[in-house]
């Protein structure tokens, strides 16, 4: 019973934490953007008169998506229509069950996995749950019955298919050091050292698997520089027929996306909720000094240590989406296929023969 | 109605048809796109939405009326609009305006320029995804604008340009605004450069797309920046020299290849020779204008006019902020001397018989300006390109013929074939980087 309500705790903790960062990641973007692009950014949005620097505004934005029309073109695939944006949202919005936010809880002699599922193959579930996400893209597409739209989706399918490749093969490396599928395993391993002082993240010994997989990430989140499938400019998107709430379930669908790449760049490269040198017991520094600490100060360190990681992800990839411009469909294809995807193989090589000597 | 392109297309193609109502067709035009996936296979482009009947207008306004038309063509640089308009007038009537209004002239239209390149080329940055750089290039073009504001006292539709000179000196405190725009404009331009010219993506982006061949430019008749891109050496400005431009030191920046981004490196470098432009003017205009010369001074404007009832009011005018600079003491610096072409001054017009008498003189149907019966063509060089005006008179106050050589219309016809055979991505950036402007292309 008490493993049930455990469970539920985490699994509501978890989405709260997933939407509310999300939501709170377009007013970062918006502002990020805004001290970028010289201007003021959202700031207009009040509860009787209190702005706190446009802090409302994500609350703004959902209440006027979901009092919006929601309309669905005749012409359209009705069911299909309706259907494509919650798969889009579901699937990303699961992956977050499988991350590690930090490590054991001890409450009352009982220990609490700070994960809402930690299951043994927590790094082929999460990218099969972000593969499983093209559906809503291809549906939107094809059911919108919209030439611009099925332009967009097919550019999208194609893109995040041809991502998808790279992204896996980026992370064999990762899995060949680090022995296991499991994430809350993987964050174990880079919490030991390398010649006592380094710690074993990720970044460290698959500097360039690091690189593959950003990129390739980057791509997944179809974000400019990758924005193909939205490329607002050329076709408008593959959510060119949509409105209200459906149309904010794909624009959560990108934000989520974020979240979720940064979670997993932080996981898998930069050592999850490990701080350097904090053991269960508090700081062993290699200089030899110590610093012991409570067991709940530890967890705090740890889940801190993971969420400033995570932002500090968005925030690069807000940047980065401020200040490119967009590729064009084939250099994309050309980038994935001829840069990436034989880069990360090298990778698995290199790391072998390394990993043999 | 079948199109050309619809005949012509393959029984397994995708149309697609981009415009009226795009996101990237700036004002509104379209292009009919047959697609093999992402491939243009044939592309067909269909203008005039925003046709307004400008030149059949013309014929119904007096020479006079009709200047603030002009400044609806090409809304990005109305200026150069009115330089064009009122340059073809003056050849007509054989008139020319004192030195001082010479450069005030050349001033706002390189200004003017600096402002067109700028949003050409940030529409064509946005539509290449980098919608920073847009808004860095709109943040310069706000810098020029408060020059243009202080000057001619509206930001789009200027008129400010008037037949035998300009409407207003500048103002006094033109030469702080004036160095603040170049200064920030400059800022801008690094940036941009930083941002844009060296950015693999934007290189890929815009490389060797659209290449354009001299002879294929020149056939088509393209002028402007877009004809300076294929390495073609010709600007009006130099060739035939108007204003004051033939003692002014400037260079013609030319491209090689004339593809999109020669397009838009040709422009950056503009910019940079309008900016050195501006300053060489005022250097010159700081030597014969001292800062008093500027200030209004004199009685109130209502006093005047309440004196002259009872007797001629002797005193200066002090006029009111938006027409300040437009004294009739300044009229010799900034108009052709001669009472048939120009608008008397309001002092005389508001306190005096003979004012009335000429001021209604100037705008009486049928009377006012009155060019001898001919045809003349003038042009000059716009943003885009040559602008130029032709006008036939008959010898009354309407034009009986006025056509419009718009820059771009010449340009934006050869998107079409040159688009074929690129990408869908690619047609958006090539649009942008010619420059089309709605309000003069459809005229």
């Amino acid at each position: 019973m008490s493993e049930t309500i455990i469970i539920l705790i985490k699994v509501v903790c978890a989405l709260v934490w997933f939407l509310l960062i999300t939501l709170y990641l377009t007013w970062v973007e918006r502002k990020e953007s805004a001290v970028i692009q010289d201007r003021i950014g959202a700031n207009r949005a009040s509860i009787l008169g209190i702005r706190i620097i446009g802090l409302f505004q994500p609350f703004a934005d959902a209440i006027k998506m979901i009092f919006k029309e929601d309309f669905t073109p005749r012409f359209s695939r009705r069911f299909l229509h309706n259907l494509a944006p919650f798969i889009s949202f579901f699937f990303v919005a699961i992956t977050i069950s499988a991350i590690p936010f930090g490590d054991v809880l001890r409450i009352g002699g009982q220990e609490i996995k700070l994960q809402v599922m930690d299951i043994n193959v927590g790094l082929l579930f999460v990218l099969a749950m972000l593969s499983l996400g093209i559906y809503g893209i291809i549906l939107s597409g094809w059911s919108s019955n919209n030439r611009y739209a099925l332009i967009g989706g097919m550019r999208g399918a194609a893109q995040l298919i041809s991502y998808e490749v790279a992204l896996g093969l980026s992370l064999i490396g990762l899995i060949m050091v680090y022995p296991s599928l499991n994430l809350s395993t993987i964050v174990h391993y880079q919490g030991e050292l390398l010649f006592g002082w380094l710690p074993k993240w990720g970044v460290f010994l698959q500097p360039l698997g690091l690189l593959i997989f950003f990129f390739a990430a980057l791509a997944e989140t179809k974000r400019i520089p990758f924005d193909l499938p939205e490329g607002e400019n050329e076709i408008v998107g593959f959510f060119t027929e949509y409105s209200g709430l459906k149309w904010g379930l794909f624009m959560m669908t990108d934000f989520m996306e974020v979240l979720i790449v940064s979670t997993l760049l932080t996981t898998l490269f930069f050592g999850g909720w490990q701080v350097p040198w904090l053991a269960a017991d508090g700081f062993h520094f290699p200089w030899g000094s110590e610093w012991l600490l409570p067991h709940g100060i530890v967890v705090i360190f740890q889940v801190a240590a993971f969420n400033i990681k995570v932002f500090f992800f968005c925030w690069l990839q807000i940047l980065i989406r401020w200040t490119y411009p967009r590729f064009r469909y084939d250099q994309v294809m050309d980038l994935g296929w001829k840069l990436l995807i034989p880069l990360s193989l090298a990778n698995i090589v290199a790391t072998a023969i390394l990993l043999s000597i | 109605m079948t199109y050309r392109i619809q005949k012509e297309a393959r029984k397994e193609s995708l149309m697609l048809n981009m415009g009226p109502s795009h996101p990237a067709t700036h004002g509104t035009t379209r292009i009919m796109l047959e697609l093999d996936g992402e491939k243009i296979l044939n592309a067909e482009l269909e203008m005039g939405y925003l046709h307004r009947g400008f030149e059949k207008t013309c014929e119904n306004k007096t020479y006079f009326n009709l200047l603030p038309y002009t400044d609806r063509l090409n809304y990005v640089s109305p200026l150069i609009n009115n330089l064009a308009y009122v340059m073809t007038l003056e050849k007509m009537l054989g008139i020319e305006s004192p030195e001082r209004a010479q450069y005030i002239r050349v001033i706002m239209c390189e200004l003017s320029r600096v402002c067109d390149h700028l949003t050409a080329l940030a529409a064509m940055c946005m539509e290449c995804g980098a919608f920073t750089v847009f808004l860095y290039k709109m943040k310069a073009r706000e810098f020029i604008w408060d020059v243009m504001e202080q000057t001619t006292g509206a930001r789009m539709t200027t008129s400010y340009i008037r037949i035998g000179g300009v409407k207003a000196d500048l103002h006094q405190d033109w030469r702080t605004t004036l160095k603040k725009a170049i200064n920030e404009t400059r800022k801008v331009l690094k940036d941009i450069h930083g941002l844009m010219s060296k950015n693999k993506i934007f290189l890929n982006r815009t490389r060797d797309i659209a290449v354009v061949s001299p002879e294929f430019a020149i056939n088509y008749g393209w002028t402007g920046p877009c004809l300076r891109s294929t390495g073609v050496n010709y600007d009006v400005r130099k060739a035939h020299p108007y204003l004051v431009y033939d003692k002014l030191d400037f260079e013609i920046p030319l491209g090689e290849r004339g593809d999109n981004y020669d397009r838009y490196m040709v422009r950056m470098k503009e910019m940079e020779q309008s900016l050195r432009i501006v300053e060489q003017c005022m250097e010159k205009l700081d030597k014969d204008s001292s800062p008093g010369k500027l200030m209004a001074k004199g009685i109130e404007p209502a006093e005047a006019i309440r004196t002259s009832r009872v007797k001629k009011a002797e005193e200066r005018i002090k006029l009111s902020p938006n027409l300040e600079g437009a004294e009739k003491d300044k009229y010799k610096d900034i108009l052709f001397d001669g009472k048939k072409y120009i608008v008397p001054p309001k002092e005389d017009t508001y306190t005096n018989i003979e004012g009335l008498i000429s001021h209604f003189k100037f705008f009486m149907k049928g009377h006012g300006i009155r060019p001898p019966k001919g045809g003349v063509y003038f042009s000059v060089e716009g943003g885009s390109g040559e602008l130029g005006f032709y006008i036939v008179s008959d010898g009354t106050d309407k034009p009986y013929r006025l056509h419009l050589r718009a820059p771009c219309f010449h340009i934006v016809s050869s998107l079409e074939e040159i688009i074929r055979g690129h990408y869908i991505a690619d047609v958006i950036p090539t649009f942008g980087s010619m420059n089309m402007i709605g309000g003069e292309l459809d005229r």
